[in-house]
């Protein structure tokens, strides 16, 4: 008995009943539909964020004064100060660039507009070491950054709530009542996690320290790392030269914390593969009742065709020739669900990407997987209804009505 | 000396156990050489249909010997009395057993594809079948576009296409008018006569039994009588 043979068989008796074998697949199509739409999405939000990171800066580490508990109460450690900042350059190797920058609730009036935003002080290394691009304008110069000139480039969010389509170059816009002149736009980044980082006002540090928060205090530092040194040991060095000027006694907490943007990364994507592999965990219980399904007509069809079954075996099918019959049929009724249920998904997942601004990256191995999973899903309910058509008895079988 | 076809040698059959044992054989012994043409003959209940179905390894005897083809049967495995109902044995049945909507030529196909034949030779084989038994042009119809008798030769053609040594009827007429049935035996006792096939019916009719050339009687389990003609 050839395989060819088999096949022709089973695909003959799914032909003979197509509504029963469409409705029978269904489930298996759902199944495998949300099983590899999930999946899909899920690794297209993956590299959603990875990408979104690496348009927040490689290699950049963000140095924060630390905040602890005290009582009930939150406590923000105290700032840094120039000094250290000069220190880390001066004495840290490995550092590309340094950019200090402190950051304040502001808000911001141009004309008869107004727009409540953030405002941060810093240098121009600032837009180099986040890797932000300027769409129009220019960013500071020498003079204007020491002399802390009253000047600001602002992010796409600001232009267009305060400007709306005009252009900003030129314009004088206040910022908690002191004037500023535009002289530059960032390009939108357009970020789906975090605080709206187009929503945005840089001004000069010194600037900012005079008019705006009005003591030398620095919030947090960018520090970006060179090619070719590991950003763990940049950190470290970090580490130990801060503990060392803010006199930590050995076996004190950390007051401050360096954020690897690297690990930041690492953590998101690693959480949103957990998601995905728990939505495609959920997903794959609807499999499962598709499987029962095939289960269930396949139990239907072998007692319908029991005396079918009875003169194939009279005629000398042996067991395992009809054991294999009802298998193939089965796996092929799954298998068809399981083609259906891929081509929804294809669909299915291309308009959700579109509908969150994820991008469409369509994995071969989810494709493999639901091909693999139809066929096991057509293999394991599949073999009790075929074991059962296998075991019956020649002469009652021929007798059944 | 050459061993009969068919050996039966003090054959029981019991179904169910204890109580409700039933004791459908109760000490058979026959034999039929190559090319005869018997009838197994009884009223319901007499246990002809269990002869039947034992003679065609459907069954196996409870306990007493049967060998066909000098083979043991008792001692075969089911898929190897499978292997002997493939080569050796065609079976008719009285509700014809055909597969509904599957063309008289594919029913009759059946059998060579467990024999693992080719497409080619199987549809020459069941031509020269469908041939055999008169239905030739009739092939591409399917058992309801046929009548009774039309489909019992479809049935016929399907149990010789194999050319089997052992040809088995069960009621091969029971459903048919009396001038079908007599066409119908008439195509048995061809095959008979003119490509030597061993053929055993059953049959409660005694005009039908009387197309065999040797009558085998069952009563309650026991052979009664059996006569020649």
């Amino acid at each position: 008995m050839l395989l060819g043979d088999l096949l022709n068989m089973a695909s003959r008796a799914i032909w003979r009943k197509p509504l029963r074998s469409i409705l029978t697949s269904l489930g298996v199509v759902i199944g495998v539909a949300s099983v590899s739409t999930m999946l899909t999405v899920g690794s297209s939000a993956t590299l959603k964020v990875k990408q979104d990171i690496s348009k927040l800066g490689s290699n950049l580490l963000t140095v924060v004064p630390g905040q602890f508990r005290f009582g009930g109460v939150r406590i923000e450690a105290k700032p840094f100060k120039p000094r250290d900042v000069e220190a880390i350059a001066a004495q840290v190797s490995g550092i590309k660039e340094i950019a200090p920058a402190s950051r304040r609730g502001v808000k911001a009036v141009f004309g008869n507009k107004n727009w409540q935003t953030t405002c941060t002080g810093s240098t121009s290394s600032f837009l180099s070491v986040r890797n932000w691009e300027l769409e129009i304008g220019r960013s500071f110069t020498e003079t204007e950054e020491k002399g802390g000139a009253a000047v600001c480039i602002i992010g796409s969010t600001v232009k267009e709530r305060l400007f709306g389509q005009g252009d900003p170059i030129g314009a004088v816009l206040r910022v908690d009542k002191a004037p500023y002149k535009v002289i530059g736009v960032l390009k939108e980044k357009g970020l789906t996690f975090g605080p709206d980082s187009d929503d945005f006002i840089l001004v000069p540090l010194k600037a900012f320290q005079r008019r705006i928060s009005g003591s030398s205090d620095i919030g947090m530092v960018y520090v970006s790392v060179q090619e070719g040194y590991s950003s763990e040991a940049v950190r470290e060095d970090i580490r130990r030269l801060l503990r060392e000027r803010r006199k930590l006694a050995p076996g004190e907490p950390d007051d401050f914390e360096i954020r690897d943007l690297k690990e930041l990364a690492e953590t998101l994507s690693s959480t949103t593969k957990t998601l995905t592999a728990f939505l495609g965990a959920i997903a794959a219980i609807s499999l499962v009742v598709g499987g029962i399904g095939i289960m269930n007509i396949m139990l239907v069809s072998v007692t319908e065709r029991t005396r079918e079954i009875g003169l194939r075996l009279a005629v000398g099918a042996r067991q395992k020739e009809i054991l294999l019959q009802f298998l193939i049929e089965a796996v092929l009724l799954s298998l068809f669900g399981g083609l259906m249920g891929l081509v929804l998904s294809l669909g299915a997942s291309y308009f959700l990407c579109k509908a969150m601004s994820l991008p469409f990256v369509l994995k071969p191995w989810v494709l493999a997987l639901g091909f693999g999973f139809s066929v096991a899903v057509g293999v394991l309910f599949g073999f009790i209804p075929a074991h059962r058509a296998s075991k019956l008895n020649p002469i009652e079988a021929l007798r059944h009505e | 000396m050459r061993s009969p076809l068919i050996e039966l040698e003090e054959v029981h059959k019991v179904y169910g156990r204890g109580e409700a044992a039933v004791w459908a054989l109760k000490g058979i012994s026959m034999r039929i050489e190559e090319g005869e043409f018997v009838a197994i003959m009884g009223a319901s209940g007499s246990g002809k249909s269990t002869c039947l179905n034992i003679l065609g390894c459907l069954d196996v005897p409870t306990s007493g010997r049967y060998s066909f083809k000098g083979m043991e049967v008792n001692r075969l495995t089911s898929d190897q009395r499978a292997l002997l109902r493939r080569n050796y044995i065609g079976f008719v049945f009285q509700s014809f057993h055909l597969l509904d909507r599957t063309t008289a030529l594919e029913n009759v196909e059946l059998p060579l594809i467990y024999k693992g034949l080719g497409p080619k030779k199987r549809k020459e084989m069941a031509l020269e079948a469908l041939e055999l038994v008169g239905l030739r042009g009739r092939e591409q119809h399917r058992p309801n576009e046929l009548s009774g008798g039309e489909q019992q030769r479809v049935a016929i053609a399907r149990a010789i296409v194999t050319r089997p040594l052992l040809l088995l009827a069960d009621e091969p007429t029971g459903n048919l008018d009396s001038e079908t049935s007599r066409s119908i035996m008439e195509l048995f006792r061809a095959l008979n006569r003119e490509h030597g096939m061993t053929v055993v019916l059953v049959t409660h009719e005694e005009d039908i039994a009387s197309y065999a050339r040797r009558r085998i009687y069952l009563r309650d389990g026991l052979m009664v009588r059996e006569e020649c003609s």
